[in-house]
């Protein structure tokens, strides 16, 4: 019986929590049986935080006793390692934050816990969010629930394994490039990154400024839709956060697809390294799509072989930058005993920084420095110019677009960590989202080999409520919906 | 200094706008002395995932500051990361403007020389850093305080037009002048709020190419930027006439011992790898807006003490006092529009008002200055009417009349005071008429003893009367 | 280095390596004419985001401190500043 509540969606579960028949505290039981059940396995999680969620499970059955009715009052979620909880430590992934306790909480997760939400921990991601497999984590790597022998993708590899797996209800992560909807599509959940701007970027540690946001990971979009909403909307904390009222993500939501438009872009479908399964699977999607009274359009965006190589000049850059403030002065990791600063910056950083890091780091840097930025980093971001004008000419044409968000299913740990470059294709059909700043969904459509895939529903700036339109529509009638993995 | 060299001389100039919180976060600005990291929050300390957002007063006072200045205002401006890593800088990056300063194309009139402007920006200041230890002992080391982190600062830079340490210190001055004119900033040199860096070089008189220049930093007052330039200029003189070069660097004045050091010349090593601040969207510079901002702008100083002596005849020396501070100058037009004299008035101000800081209105000023000037009360009198006025803001007739300080003028009052003295001190008065005059010095005193509120000049007229 | 990142000597081929990869592909790039393209630095239409300038309160010097790996006398203790060239 307690299993069965780590399968709900919040939906369900918000029910059975006003009806009286269970608990916010058994709510937590559950889910924390089925931790120490399954994640010694799964190993989503970095940290549990009971000092946190045993005075919310208090706070929340006490506000359902009095009849108070929130929106995810008694719901258990989790955080990726990269949003800040007051007093709960939090690392990024990274040897160099270890020890390190926030005195303030993101915007983002506070919005929740007001919403009435369990922290139940903090999950494992790859270092700074740097990554695709969330190998990259400094402390250990996350195996995905389908298939223990591979990995959860990335960066929020351990968000996303953790609702797979009945581990948490929710979970929240960031997407730079993909880093929400690549783990999402390959641990067969929904997940969504919103329009640049929507959330607030408040207690984010901070990959690349211009391209990160926060995001939802659930078991179902209408669940996904309401965390977002209650996410959304302006933060004195963040001059980049919009003013457009959070609500509006949900507008019209549920309408269905009838006589929507609905872009492939070819440089998509057709992807380099696209695995047979992948298309099949997406084929079939669209073809429910249509049968829900959409059109199908062809669409092109002529510059995504040049996304990849601008993202990884843009964001590095940001990242060597971002990553500066890491020295071992006032927070984390220090050799405060070196002989002198330089030496105490030096051994620091190669101390705390894991190779991705460092590889980044030195990326760009070297595409800001002097004789170097012309032909690197102005010339990424006119190229950003190039690629925003792709989608603002394909979204003439159509409603919104539709595509894999993986290439790929799962693939084993270990196969691409020697070769960077390829463990970056992993994000060639998401990074545009990115870079153009527009939402993006991955919904679950099936899978290749017993292994999930993803669809991704891409829509204008501020379209959440186009792309969730979509992917609501798709889940309904395909009734393909996401499974809770038993692992073992 | 020979007459050989031109002297040439261009001004970076940081002003701390007057503001109450930083210029990215909320904290406080803090004094001088307060404990160290006790003015810091999670954004100015540099704590990973927060964000910076601009504080509109500092905004605002740099906009003014660059209208004064008479600079155009682009449309648009930004914030850039200028990247470096030292331990007085949390980020590892110093929020400034590179390639769109909030304005460029100004200038300053300075004693008839006009130095322009080349560009007004904004930027936050660092922490300070205090160096503990012996240089030679292992243990060495320095200590952090980040109070000052993130306090705005606005950057002035001029062309290199400025040609002697006089004009250097004299154009400071009037940007002080200037700045708290327009309420921009308090401008205390001692308390940093104005921190001038020059660029010193020297060439050959008629060359028109630039000589090496350095960079000096630590002036914390108008004189030592004026020791310091001399010196530098000297220095560099030396350096050029025995065959050498002048090295690019940065050089520290050093009060104690009067002479410049050298800092540090890696700095032209150092690549800061600016780039656009993404998070902190662009600034709109609307023109509605700055034409606000121009409108409320009060009257420059340089147009302000011209008129100070077209219309009101002052001299040279009350212009310097009153036409440094706007709060003087309109205390002088207004206790001259109440029909005081403005001689009368502008002694006033610059000898007893400026001294004290403590402003009486403009209508009280006047009323004072005309008791005085009639004869109602003396001067020393109206020197403790002032300060009681200064003090509890009654006018100055009100605190004349509860004092009984009316001066007795009356004759027939002043002739029977007079006579009771000269009764009461014959000695005196027989030494008077016989022809010591200075004796009138005791009979005043004994007068003025018994009735502090007769007329000194009255009083002397009807003793010596009485006494011929 | 400007990075400060410390890398170790017998590391640097092996960097090296990996980065002359991805700046392969980076070069694809220059491919691409974009003179006449103004660049993106920021994606979404926000601007002139600003604070009332209104303070609000501090950290206290502890809850400053409370992460410092060495403080001293409510200051953070950093070793010499004198760079060994």
């Amino acid at each position: 019986m307690t299993d069965d509540l780590t399968r709900l969606t919040v939906k369900e579960a918000h029910r059975l929590l006003r009806l009286g028949s269970v608990s916010a505290a058994d709510m937590v039981t559950a889910h924390v049986e089925r931790i120490e059940r399954l994640d010694p396995h799964v190993k989503a999680y970095l940290r549990f935080t009971p000092e946190l969620w045993e005075k919310q499970a208090a706070e929340a059955d006490r506000l359902i006793h009095e009849g108070e009715s929130r929106p995810l009052l008694g719901i258990p979620i989790a955080i990726k390692d990269v949003l800040c909880v007051r007093g709960v430590e939090t690392t990024a992934g990274s040897q160099i934050l270890k020890g390190f306790r926030p005195p303030y909480t993101a915007t983002a997760v506070q919005r929740l816990f007001d919403a009435g939400a369990l922290m139940l921990g903090v999950t494992n991601c790859d270092e700074f969010a740097m990554g695709s497999s969330t190998e990259n984590s400094s402390y250990f790597p996350t195996r995905n629930p389908w298939d223990l022998e591979r990995v959860p993708g990335g960066s929020s590899g351990g968000s996303a394994a953790a609702v797979a797996a009945g581990e948490a209800m929710i979970a929240l992560g960031t997407d730079t490039g993909g880093s929400i909807r690549q783990p999402a599509a390959l641990c067969g959940v929904v997940g969504m990154k919103p329009t640049y701007g929507r959330v607030s970027r408040y207690g984010l540690i901070a990959f690349a400024s211009s391209l990160d946001q926060v995001g939802p990971f659930a078991r179902s979009v209408d669940d996904a839709a309401v965390v977002l909403s209650l996410m959304s909307g302006f933060d004195p904390l963040d001059a980049t956060s919009s003013e457009r009222p959070g609500m509006e993500v949900l507008n019209n939501y549920g309408a269905g697809v009838k006589g929507m438009r609905l872009g492939v872009p070819r440089e998509y479908y057709d992807v380099k390294g696209i695995e047979p399964g992948v298309k099949a699977a997406i084929d079939a999607a669209l073809a429910v799509l249509r049968m829900q009274g959409a059109e199908t359009v062809d669409v092109s965006l002529p510059h995504t072989d040049y996304g990849l190589a601008a993202y990884y000049i843009i964001a590095p850059a940001e990242c060597s930058s971002n990553l500066a403030r890491f020295d071992g002065v006032r927070y984390g990791l220090s050799e405060v005993d070196a002989p002198n600063i330089t030496e105490q910056y030096l051994e620091t950083r190669r101390k705390g920084f894991g190779g991705e890091v460092l590889r980044r780091v030195m990326l760009g840097t070297y595409a800001l420095s002097s004789g170097y930025y012309d032909a690197y980093y102005l010339k990424a971001q006119k190229v950003r110019t190039l690629i925003k004008r792709d989608f603002d000419e394909a979204f003439k044409k159509c409603d919104a677009i539709v595509s894999a968000t993986s290439p790929t299913v799962a693939f084993p740990l270990g196969a691409k960590t020697q070769d960077p470059l390829s463990m970056y294709l992993c994000d060639v059909l998401t990074l545009g989202g990115n870079l153009a700043g527009l939402p993006g969904i991955s919904v679950p459509c099936g899978t290749s080999d017993g292994l999930p895939v993803g669809l991704q529903v891409l829509a204008p700036q501020w379209g959440e409520n186009v792309a969730l339109r979509v992917a609501r529509a798709y889940e309904e009638a395909s009734q393909v919906t996401a499974q809770v993995a038993d692992v073992v | 200094m020979s007459s050989t060299w031109e002297i040439v001389i261009g001004m970076e100039v940081h002003v701390q706008p007057r503001t109450r919180s930083k210029m990215f976060c909320g904290c406080a600005i803090g004094e001088l002395g307060d404990p160290p990291n006790t003015h810091v929050c999670e954004v100015c300390l540099g704590l990973p995932g927060v964000l910076p957002v601009p504080n509109k007063a500092a905004v605002e006072a740099c906009l003014k500051t660059a209208l004064a200045l008479g600079c155009e205002i682009p449309r648009h401006t930004k914030f850039d990361r200028k990247n470096y890593m030292y331990p007085d800088l949390p980020k590892g990056y110093q929020i400034s403007q590179y390639d769109l300063p909030m304005s460029v194309n100004g200038h300053l009139e300075v004693g008839g020389h006009k130095v322009r402007i080349r560009r007004v920006h904004l930027e936050e200041d660092t922490g300070k850093l205090v160096h503990a230890g012996d240089k030679l002992h292992k243990a060495w080391e320095s200590y952090v305080d980040l109070n000052r982190a993130g306090v705005p600062l606005m950057e002035i830079v001029t062309e290199p037009d400025i040609r002697s340490a006089d004009q250097a210190r004299d154009y400071a001055m009037e940007l002080r002048t200037l700045l708290r004119t327009i309420g921009a900033s308090e401008a205390d040199m001692e308390k940093g709020q104005l921190r001038a860096e020059p660029n010193v070089s020297i060439r050959r008189q008629g060359s028109e190419e630039l000589g090496v220049k350095t960079e000096l930093k630590n002036i914390n007052s108008f004189r030592a930027l004026h020791r310091a330039i001399l010196f530098e200029v000297d220095r560099h003189r030396q350096v050029l006439e025995s065959g050498g070069t002048v090295v690019q660097e940065t050089r520290g004045w050093s009060e104690a011992e009067q002479r410049t050091f050298s800092q540090r010349s890696k700095e032209l090593a150092e690549d800061y790898r600016y780039f656009p601040e993404p998070d902190i969207p662009p600034l709109e510079l609307d023109p509605p807006w700055i034409e606000r901002l121009r409108e409320a702008l009060p009257e420059m100083p340089a147009p302000r003490r011209e008129r100070l002596v077209r219309a009101h005849g002052l001299p040279a020396s009350d212009v310097a006092v009153i036409g440094a501070d706007r709060e003087l100058a309109d205390l002088f037009e207004g206790a001259v529009a109440t029909g005081a004299a403005a001689k009368q008035v502008a002694n006033w101000i610059v000898g007893e008002v400026a001294p004290t800081g403590k402003l009486p209105s403009a209508a009280n000023l006047g009323e004072l200055v005309k008791l005085v000037t009639d004869g109602s009360i003396t001067r020393d009198q109206g020197r403790e009417v002032l300060a009681e006025s200064v003090e509890t803001g009654r006018t100055p007739a009100e605190i004349v009349a509860e004092h009984g300080f009316q001066q007795v003028s009356d004759e027939s009052e002043l002739r029977v005071l007079a006579q009771a003295v000269i009764d009461a001190n014959p000695k005196a008065a027989a030494d008077f008429r016989g022809g010591k005059k200075q004796a009138m010095q005791a009979l005043m005193a004994e007068l003025r003893k018994r009735a502090p509120q007769a007329n000194p000049r009255a009083a002397n007229e009807v003793l010596i009367r009485l006494l011929s | 280095m400007l990075a400060r990142l410390g890398i170790e000597p017998g590391d640097e081929a092996y960097y090296a390596e990996q980065l002359s990869g991805i700046l392969e592909h980076i070069d694809r790039l220059q491919q691409l004419d974009t003179e006449h393209i103004p660049p993106t630095a920021q994606v979404v239409e926000v601007a002139s985001r600003l604070r009332e300038d209104e303070p609000r309160p501090s950290l206290t010097q502890e809850e400053a401190l409370a992460n410092a790996p060495a403080a001293v006398n409510g200051f953070f203790r950093v070793p010499s500043i004198q760079e060994e060239t």
